[in-house]
């Protein structure tokens, strides 16, 4: 798998040929509160760079997710959907959103990589 | 006027509270723990509540200052004995509800707790109804700490004997630290517990003592998801100006003698709703699978008719799934009524539901 790059929205993306992993990163978790419902996009769907692909809800709120990169839904991880509260512990890993067969691998380089993500963080608090 | 910060600010700071503004105050809406454990600890342990933010009304007059509450809530003010409490609200001329409250009877009239974000207002629509002889005074250099969960009587015991004595809804003076503080066994979360009025001075000596027997803070996200499962409203939410106590499922709270007698605002108007029903009512929300259906999602029937909307929807951590309540239409207000909830455009089954959702029994 390719490194991770990260959106200003906040969530991660990494490339295994075509196909794309998209989540939530640890810093959203950590914002949102405790995980307690997970909506996720169905094989098949299209999704374009930022469009709305997912939802994720706080006790507090609920929050869209956006796909950092345009392409067809392969899968949506219902693991979450069964368990929202494992997104809280491993946002970054198993507990993935959803993958795409990506259209366009140069979307990619308008992402963050770990170390600008972690800087915008803190220049972005909230 | 610029964001107030209670007593105990700094002290909610260095237990990592994240804050939020709410109702002109800065305050803390979870803490390191996050919301459903502090639910969770708040119902299987104990949890301390800063609710210094509202109002400690304090009035002071003779047997004339109970004809002149008795106008604006309808309780049975003249036979509260001392030291009992009941919760009532503020009714403005058509019935509906200004604010809810806790209104406790004292040696020298009464004490009134109002919300943080209607005190300002309440004060305003009572003194209207006072005469001169009623002194009244919201003293803001008294905290309030909520102190809730099924341990709570053992802890405050130790610090404070006498308080394991007092039954629900009743309070009494206690004496801490060589100060005199007024302690009362009720609150908002369904469980047992306490609320207690101490001095900005000594607050964060008691909170000291409650923190090393293991109490956690908890915030007001906590305190909502507690007080939703536990059925009761919040201001500004399930309660407004527009609604009256008998929409509000909350006829119990009006004294029965004063229900036929009358005498205070809007009584024409609720006394008619008593008789022949309100068409609109409260009702507790169970929504099917995960989906939370959260304030202002409309509700369906199963036929598709829109019939109401929902004022209050989370994730409740005891039941371990999605609560709400709402208004419907009061013929679909009946327990197990069948309905579809709209959520992001998508309409998802749900149930008339009994409240409370998670059920305790209080100290009688």
């Amino acid at each position: 798998m390719s490194e991770k790059k990260f959106s200003k929205k906040h969530e991660w993306v990494s490339l295994e040929g075509d196909i794309a992993t998209v989540g939530i990163t640890k810093h959203a978790t950590e914002m949102l509160g405790d995980i307690v419902f997970v909506e996720v996009p169905d094989a098949g769907k299209s999704i374009e760079k930022e469009g709305q692909a997912a939802v994720v809800e706080s006790t507090k709120a609920a929050s869209d997710v956006y796909s950092p990169i345009s392409g067809e839904v392969t899968e949506g991880n219902k693991t979450i959907v069964d368990d929202p509260g494992s997104v809280n512990g491993d946002p970054e890993g198993a507990s993935w959103f959803f993958k795409l067969k990506i259209k366009d691998k140069g979307e990619l380089e308008s992402l963050m990589s770990k170390d600008e993500y972690d800087k915008f963080c803190k220049e972005n608090p909230n | 006027m610029g964001v107030q910060k209670t007593a105990l600010y700094d002290l909610h700071k260095s237990l990592g509270a994240k804050f939020v503004p709410f109702a002109g105050y800065e305050m803390p809406i979870q803490y390191k723990d996050g919301i459903v454990k502090e639910h969770i600890s708040t119902r299987t342990h104990a949890g301390f509540f800063d609710v210094s933010h509202m109002g400690q009304f304090f009035l002071e007059g003779d047997e004339t200052l109970i004809e002149a509450l008795e106008k604006i809530i309808p309780s049975d003010l003249k036979s509260l004995k001392v030291n009992h409490s009941k919760y009532s609200f503020l009714l403005n001329d058509n019935g509906g509800i200004i604010d809810d409250l806790i209104v406790t009877k004292t040696n020298k009239g009464f004490c009134i707790i109002l919300n943080a974000a209607c005190k300002e207002n309440d004060i305003k629509h009572i003194s209207r109804f006072l005469g001169k002889n009623h002194k009244y005074l919201l003293n803001n250099d008294l905290s309030l700490i909520a102190l809730q969960g099924p341990k709570s009587v053992e802890i405050l015991e130790k610090l404070i004997p006498g308080v394991s004595e007092l039954k629900f809804m009743t309070g009494n003076n206690f004496s801490y630290d060589s100060e005199s503080l007024y302690i009362t066994r009720s609150g908002y979360t369904g469980e047992d517990g306490f609320e207690i009025s101490i001095s900005n001075k000594k607050v964060k000596k008691l909170i000291d003592f409650l923190i090393k027997n293991k109490v956690k803070p908890i915030g007001l996200g906590a305190r909502d998801t507690l007080r939703l499962e536990a059925g009761l409203c919040l201001y500004g939410h399930d309660l407004n100006e527009k609604i009256n106590p008998v929409e509000a499922n909350l006829k119990w709270a009006i004294a029965k003698k004063r229900k036929e007698v009358g005498g205070f605002n809007g009584w024409r108007k609720i006394k008619n709703l008593l008789t022949n029903g309100s068409e609109k009512i409260r009702v507790g929300i169970k929504p099917e699978g995960k989906v939370i259906a959260r304030e202002n999602t409309k509700i369906f029937s199963s036929n598709d008719e829109e019939i109401g909307f929902v004022t209050s929807g989370t994730f409740g951590p005891s039941v371990n799934g999605p609560v709400a309540m709402g208004y419907v239409k009061s013929k679909f207000s009946e327990i197990g009524t069948s309905l579809q909830l709209e959520v992001r455009g998508k309409k998802y089954g749900g149930k008339v539901s009994e409240l409370p959702f998670y059920k305790k029994s209080y100290v009688k």
